[in-house]
């Protein structure tokens, strides 16, 4: 047996390099430049509400992306993250509006909704060999059309469900800690985050997404049964953008139904800047987080300093290209 | 009669390979030249030399009497050689005469193409060779016999006057190869050199006219085809001496029977085949390229749909449809093509001996136990001798016969007693290979039943106690293992078109 010799390891450096973790140290670094950068040029950037309205940006974007990355792991795409979030949302909003049931058959409701749906894309893909692109693409028109049918086209409010915008907008931390308003909807995410590296880190579920972006064939002829762990991630995923669904409803104290387009593609650039790889197989949700901050944070900071919303669109465009070309880089060196 | 091409003394060495040795073959005219050898002997390469795509490291080379050097495939079609590899390089949804002159499209005034001009010349060479067939048809449409025509029109359309057919008959119905036949006989009559890889010993007989063999990159030599007997070319292919030491055969006549496989039948890659395999057995399947081997394997593994036949483990039926199927009945496959069969690459030596039995690392809630798995894969490093840093390292990182032995720790730690190698030392070098062999016996010894799958006969009768041999879909033959057994035996029944036996004759 060849002993395990810790001492020839190579340099720290050189081993974050080798890892995934290059990738997230320079997004990191881009997001410590972008708050260094709009502190200086302007003094309102860095205040405490400022700060704390950027969290609360990036809590639907981010949670809607942690769900991208489970899926973006497997090798897959998943297009309908986004009106998926806004189907729940409505859902949530029949259930508590116009049915009258009590706060948590709602969230529950909301979140068995984006997990059955979830299921769904994932039947079509794994089972019906669809192209996860075409399975989504199908199902983000499905969605956004039954939302619409489903709510008669107008948004359903929330007042008669007491707490249902202390959902994202109360402050548990704020509670405690006054000087922390920390809202409620950022540290659900993080909860999510959290869970989502666990189940990715830990689980026999979290290997098999990586092992089915990494080598499905290989996957399947070890006698893994690939359709039924494929169809789970969706499942996963697709609840998580049932909480999405919940946050950005309790936010706005109601479900639009007509939100949801254009948030697939926020959270897949979210995931695409913290590192993960398009292809597969490899991906962190901390790179995820990093990404849907540097989002927010550039969205934000240049409101600060009144650019006007065009050219933020073009910025975050530039953005995406320059990050996935400085993983290219990466690679190609590696 | 003219001499087309002569190549004297052709080298070619890759790292770590000399496969070619002084190398000598000649082409005249109106002739078809039938180039043979085993798998590997060389054949590939020394046409890729003619036809520009690798250059020669040393020798002559004369095309119609000149010294050349070939700087590409462009440089060889400009000398009027073609070649039809056997993998068809057409474009389905392009119609015939698009196909035939990609990228020398007649142009139109303003970048348009000239249609007409384009089907014209089509059909210009299609008069040529007798070939009845529209040049507007969608190639995808076609037979493969017909898309063969297509590649061969394609390479007549660049005046060729050499063709290099590699395996034209690989994927053709007797019909579809006499059509190929008279296509041929036709090209021969206007002066077309000919030259024509086939492991077919009755093809030969039928439409060539000398035959050349090659074994192991060296030249063997040349011989008339019509007064050669077959035995004699097959004993010039197989040639070189059996040095490793004979198979012991255990007496295996008590052991359980653990797999049965009657009447296995998939279109025609699979025709009909049945055998049985006993517990401590090793059995060998030998074969050429293309003979049915893996997909038998894939078959049985659940990997590959099958449209008949039974399958039975221990004794007892066993349905078998996916490959988990497979594992649970306890069969492991272990693909010839490891990076994209059988390991993620990109993932640690520690994930990949546990890829197939991931339950057993985990907890009710589907939490993984680290702890388990690191004892387990440093466990098998260490019984398998896998030279890795860690079980943390990539498996993209390992050589190819240590990324072999992860794939058999992955076997073995599941409890697979049925155990299928497809080449299973395709790519090791030769010291990792003894390991290899060593492994495979000790596992036989344990009691496993042990399939192999090797194009390489030294291989095969180095570890077979049975060999079965395969050819066109067709199981043609069970040899037993041992001293008897001569390579030239498997060679015949490798090349064996028809059936000798019936398949209740294979029974034990």
């Amino acid at each position: 047996m060849t002993a395990v010799n810790p001492t020839s390891s190579p340099s720290l450096a050189a081993r974050l390099i080798e890892g995934g973790a290059h990738q997230k140290l320079l997004a990191f670094a881009s997001l410590i430049l972008l708050l260094i950068g709009f502190s200086v040029a302007s003094p309102n950037f860095m205040q405490t509400s400022n700060m704390i309205a950027i969290l609360q940006a990036t809590s639907v974007n981010g949670v809607l992306a942690v769900a991208a990355t489970l899926v973006i792991i497997t090798g897959g795409i998943d297009l309908s993250v986004g009106t998926l979030m806004t189907f729940c949302a409505v859902i949530a909003g029949v259930v508590l509006t116009n049915l009258g049931m009590p706060l948590p058959l709602g969230v529950i409701a909301a979140i068995a909704t984006g997990a059955f749906c979830g299921l769904c894309s994932g039947t079509f893909i794994a089972k019906m060999k669809i192209p996860p692109f075409i399975a989504t693409l199908g199902m983000m028109l499905i969605l956004k059309g039954l939302s619409l049918v489903i709510s008669g086209t107008r948004p359903i409010y929330f007042n008669d469900t007491p707490g249902f915008d202390l959902i994202s907008r109360g402050s548990l931390i704020g509670d405690v800690i006054p000087a922390l308003p920390i809202p409620n909807g950022v540290l659900i995410l993080f909860l999510v985050a959290g869970a989502a590296a666990y189940i990715l880190g830990r689980t026999v579920l979290g290997r098999y997404t990586f092992a089915l972006g990494s080598n499905e064939e290989a996957v399947r002829l070890s006698g893994v049964n690939t359709d039924f762990w494929k169809m789970s991630v969706y499942a996963l995923a697709g609840a998580i953008c049932g909480i999405a669904g919940i946050l950005i409803a309790s936010r706005l104290n109601s479900a639009q139904p007509a939100l949801g387009l254009g948030y697939e593609l926020e959270a897949i650039a979210a995931v695409v800047i913290g590192g993960t790889s398009l292809s597969g197989g490899r991906g962190t949700v901390l790179g995820t987080l990093i990404g849907a901050l540097i989002m927010a944070v550039l969205t934000n900071g240049l409101r600060v300093l009144s650019v006007a919303q065009e050219w933020q669109t073009v910025v975050t465009g530039a953005i995406i290209i320059l990050a996935v070309y400085a993983d290219m880089v990466r690679r190609r060196k590696a | 009669m003219t001499q087309l091409v002569r190549m004297t003394g052709i080298e070619k060495r890759f790292p770590g390979v000399h496969a070619l040795k002084a190398v000598s073959f000649e082409l005249d005219s109106g002739e078809v030249h039938a180039l043979m050898g085993e798998n590997g002997a060389g054949k590939s390469t020394l046409m890729k030399i003619l036809s520009g795509i690798y250059p020669k490291d040393g020798g002559e080379l004369l095309v119609n009497g000149e010294a050349v050097e070939l700087d590409g495939p462009r440089a060889a079609q400009d000398l009027g050689i073609g070649i039809i590899h056997q993998e068809l390089s057409l474009m389905n949804e392009l119609t015939v005469a698009q196909n035939i002159f990609i990228g020398r499209e007649p142009r139109l005034r303003f970048g348009r193409l000239d249609e007409a001009a384009l089907n014209a010349a089509a059909v210009e060479i299609f008069r040529s060779m007798n070939l009845n067939l529209n040049p507007k048809t969608i190639v995808g449409e076609l037979t493969i016999a017909r898309q063969q025509m297509v590649e061969i029109a394609k390479a007549l359309s660049y005046r060729s006057k050499v063709l290099i057919m590699d395996e034209p008959t690989a994927a053709l119905n007797d019909a579809e190869i006499a059509e190929l036949f008279t296509i041929i006989r036709r090209l021969k009559a206007d002066g077309v050199g000919i030259i024509y890889i086939s492991h077919k010993m009755d093809e030969l007989k039928q439409i060539a006219d000398r035959v050349t063999v090659m074994r192991d990159g060296a030249y063997v030599g040349t011989v008339g085809a019509a007064e050669t007997p077959v035995s004699k070319i097959i004993s010039m292919m197989v040639g070189r001496e059996v040095t490793n030491e004979a198979v012991a055969v255990p007496d295996l006549t008590d052991a359980e029977t653990v797999l049965e496989v009657r009447g296995l039948n998939r279109g025609r890659e699979i025709r009909d085949v049945s055998f049985s395999v006993r517990k401590g057995e090793i059995l060998g399947f030998a074969g050429l390229m293309g003979a049915g081997r893996t997909e038998v394997a894939r078959a049985i593994f659940g990997a590959d749909p099958r449209e008949g036949g039974e399958i039975r483990v221990h004794g007892k039926p066993c349905s078998i449809s996916r490959p988990s199927d497979a594992v649970k009945a306890g069969i492991g496959y272990l693909s010839e093509d490891r990076k994209h069969f059988g390991l993620a690459t990109g993932m640690d030596v520690r994930t990949n001996i546990a890829l197939a039995s991931l339950d057993r690392f985990s907890s009710r809630f589907g939490v993984l136990r680290e702890d388990a798995m690191r004892k387990t894969a440093q466990d098998y490093i260490g019984k398998l001798e896998i030279r890795t840093p860690s079980d943390r390292q990539e498996v993209r990182l390992l050589s190819g016969g240590n990324q072999q032995k992860v794939v058999i720790a992955k076997w073995l730690y599941r409890d697979c007693d049925i155990l299928i190698f497809d080449e299973p030392t395709r790519g090791i070098d030769v010291g990792a290979k003894a390991e290899i062999y060593k492994l495979l016996k000790a596992l036989a010894k344990e009691g496993r039943a042990v399939i192999v799958i090797s194009s390489e006969l030294p291989e095969i009768m180095r570890l077979s106690h049975r060999i079965a041999v395969m050819c066109e879909g067709r199981l043609t033959g069970i040899l037993p293992g041992g001293e008897d057994t001569t390579q030239e035996d498997i060679m015949h029944l490798a090349t064996l078109r028809a059936p000798s036996m019936q398949p209740e004759g294979y029974k034990q």
